[in-house]
């Protein structure tokens, strides 16, 4: 695997990212031409303390050959506790929400709530996993505002020549699905 | 960009996506513009003005009502009674009025142009997962096809996540799909035709500030013409004070008769934050404790005043479908022949005949959707009603007809989500056999009940939602309603109609 070729690349969506925050599936296209997009994980929701956002610790059977448990499930608890974080009602909610009603809620139009400041944290966040543990393991974590909040996606790479190789755990989870 | 474009575009949007066939008739367009933004392409139901800060539903009509009603009688009180009432009585009183008729409206411009809370469709990938998903909780079983619910249990409480047939996801706990704008909403709590948009978890907050506040700009109004015309009768006489000032009278009239449904609404919304309940869930009485003795609402915080703190004060979600993005040329797909997704690669080259399947479904669909209606208003629980889209309108009989007799009577239909899927689709033993995507319809002619029940196709591009009266409709529908379909008017009926019955129960709920 071509780990320079990884970090220049994440240098490169990390300058754009500051243009759209948003914005990683960039660099996953770019990714498309040194590697070759193998599978994909969804990490669903866990919805059993409410509506609130919160993935599912479990770790997925696909991603046994590539990653730590301990990695995958600090990144997913971090995730959790920065959307807890965002959703936390407390006073500074309150204030802010009193404030907003307060100016029929054009103040929003200026004004960034904390919910879009944690938000950002998390995109960073997702940048900084993405380079510093999972581009190399030829993983990459699409932030899941980008998927409605629904799912975390983790997109499997691998390198064009040996395809199939390494994608045996995933296949063969894959037709025992069948 | 011009919306008339723009709109074409989104009608085969989903095509788009789920075929090859389309792309020729994207290229030219791309060439013109070579970024497009999210907006243009959204696949719901939608209008999206100042390049898509701002979102209503397609039906726009009955808030331009609300918007006139507001402003005339505001307009008339300011003009015709504040002159008056600020020489005779104090200055502070249009202050306090305007400063209510800013508030007022500041909040319904609010609810009206923000996203509701519009859970974005799923990626082909994450729907071809949940396929994958739903196939293996059903491997067992073999022919039975997948129930298509998933249950969870939240705070204790076991709650069924149904599965939307249009987004292709799990509707996540309080979602709910709304057919007027074709998208699954967040914590729904209804389509409200008077402020042009669905009220959901992103603009409830706006939503109760703007009935309340304009229940205290209604009573003010009408107390302080009241006073006008008492004061002014007075010095000259009761008929000459309503001469002096005519406007008064209008006022007074629309006034009289928008405070009731107005007081009684902010009333009913009052206690459903209290409670920490959607109007969607009240009128389903999900939480109802006559549904069974330990059954309760499993969102609430258990006081009320966190209740209310939380829903006016809580954090504010972010918009999840960024409408303002700007679309990625391509997308990263899985590569078909890889891994266990193969079914999915396969069901791929089936759809290269989708673009003109899609027109003919669409044009069955609304002859079925138009005959089953009536039915449907009176039966469905959910405050679904079904329409079709307006673009379909014009053309409508001609392509309606052609549904029918031509070769493409058999298609299948959007599957509608019905409670007891697996007992109505048990008869299906060929399905097993298809690709997970592509359940085709069976014509079953030994079951004649079964026959009218509606096949689910993957990749149909809209969902026909799904109460269980609609099963019954189905097959006697023939030549006969095509004419009936020609004078439908779709949107515009249901949306009152549907306002009318929504607003008699809530009246009768508080």
């Amino acid at each position: 695997m071509h780990i320079e070729g990884y970090i220049a690349l994440f240098w490169d969506s990390l300058k754009r990212y500051y243009i759209n925050p948003y914005c990683i599936t960039l660099s996953l296209s770019e990714l498309r031409h040194s590697a070759s997009l193998a599978n994909k994980v969804f990490i669903q929701r866990d919805y059993s303390e409410g509506t609130t956002c919160k993935f599912q610790t479990k770790f997925p059977s696909e991603l046994e050959s590539r990653i730590e448990r301990t990695l995958f499930e600090d990144t997913v608890k971090t995730l959790n506790n920065y959307y807890a974080e965002a959703e936390k009602i407390g006073g500074q909610s309150y204030l802010e929400g009193c404030l907003a009603c307060a100016t029929a809620y054009l103040i929003f139009l200026c004004m960034e709530t904390r919910y879009e400041k944690v938000l950002k944290k998390i995109a960073k966040y997702i940048q900084e996993q993405n380079e510093k543990i999972y581009a190399p393991r030829g993983l990459l974590i699409t932030d899941p505002i980008e998927r409605g909040m629904r799912v975390i996606e983790i997109s499997i790479y691998e390198d064009r020549g040996s395809s199939g190789s390494s994608s045996g755990s995933s296949s063969v989870s894959g037709s025992t699905a069948r | 960009m011009h919306l008339g474009v723009s709109e074409s575009m989104r009608e085969c949007e989903y095509s788009q996506i789920s075929t090859r066939s389309s792309t020729p008739m994207e290229t030219p367009y791309k060439k013109r513009t070579p970024k497009k933004r999210k907006w243009e392409i959204f696949p719901g139901r939608n209008k999206f003005y100042c390049d898509g800060r701002i979102m209503m539903a397609k039906q726009t009509g009955v808030f331009y009502l609300t918007l006139i009603l507001i402003l005339v009688t505001c307009g008339l009180f300011f003009t015709f009674d504040c002159p008056f009432l600020a020489q005779q009585l104090t200055p502070v009183i249009p202050v306090i009025g305007g400063v209510l008729f800013l508030f007022v409206l500041g909040t319904l411009l609010r609810t009206s142009f923000s996203d509701p809370g519009v859970l974005p469709r799923a990626t082909q990938d994450e729907a071809a997962d949940l396929e994958r998903q739903i196939d293996v909780a059903n491997g067992g079983t073999g022919y039975r096809p997948p129930p298509r619910t998933k249950e969870v249990v939240i705070n204790g409480q076991t709650v069924k996540l149904k599965y939307c047939f249009t987004c292709k996801i799990f509707r996540p706990p309080r979602a709910s799909h709304c057919s007027l704008c074709d998208n699954c909403v967040e914590r729904f709590d209804h389509h409200c035709p008077w402020v042009g948009n669905c009220v959901g978890r992103r603009n409830y907050r706006f939503f109760y500030m703007f009935i309340l506040s304009l229940s205290f700009l209604t009573i003010f109004i009408f107390a302080f013409v009241i006073t006008h015309i008492i004061l002014s009768s007075h010095q000259n006489g009761f008929l000459s004070a309503l001469k002096d000032s005519p406007a008064s009278v209008l006022e007074v009239v629309v006034c009289f008769f928008s405070v009731w449904s107005i007081v009684g609404l902010s009333g009913f919304h009052t206690y459903l934050i209290s409670s920490n309940q959607t109007t969607n869930e009240d009128i389903k009485g999900s939480w109802s404790s006559k549904r069974g003795k330990d059954n309760y609402n499993p969102y609430s915080y258990g006081n009320i005043f966190t209740n209310c703190c939380a829903a006016l004060c809580g954090p504010l979600p972010p918009s999840l479908i960024d409408r303002r993005g700007f679309v990625e040329a391509d997308v990263p797909q899985l590569a078909p022949p890889t891994n266990g997704i193969t079914m999915y690669g396969s069901t791929q080259s089936q759809q290269s005949h989708m673009c003109d399947q899609d027109q003919c479904i669409q044009s069955t669909k609304f002859v079925l959707q138009a005959a089953a209606t009536p039915l449907l208003q009176h039966q469905s629980s959910e405050p679904v009603i079904l329409t079709t889209s307006p673009e379909n309108g014009g053309t409508l009989t001609g392509r309606a007809s052609l549904a029918l007799t031509g070769p493409c009577t058999s298609l299948p239909l959007g599957q509608p989500t019905p409670p007891n899927s697996t007992s109505s689709l048990s008869c299906h033993e060929a399905t097993d056999k298809l690709p997970v995507h592509g359940h085709t319809l069976t014509h079953n002619h030994s079951n004649p009940l079964q026959e009218s029940v509606f096949q689910h196709h993957f990749l149909t591009p809209e969902e026909v939602p799904s109460p269980p009266g609609m099963l019954h409709c189905g097959s006697p529908m023939g030549h006969s309603h095509t004419a009936q379909a020609g004078f439908y008017d779709p949107a515009s009926q249901d949306s009152l109609h549907e306002d009318s019955v929504r607003g008699l129960v809530k009246l009768s709920s508080v």
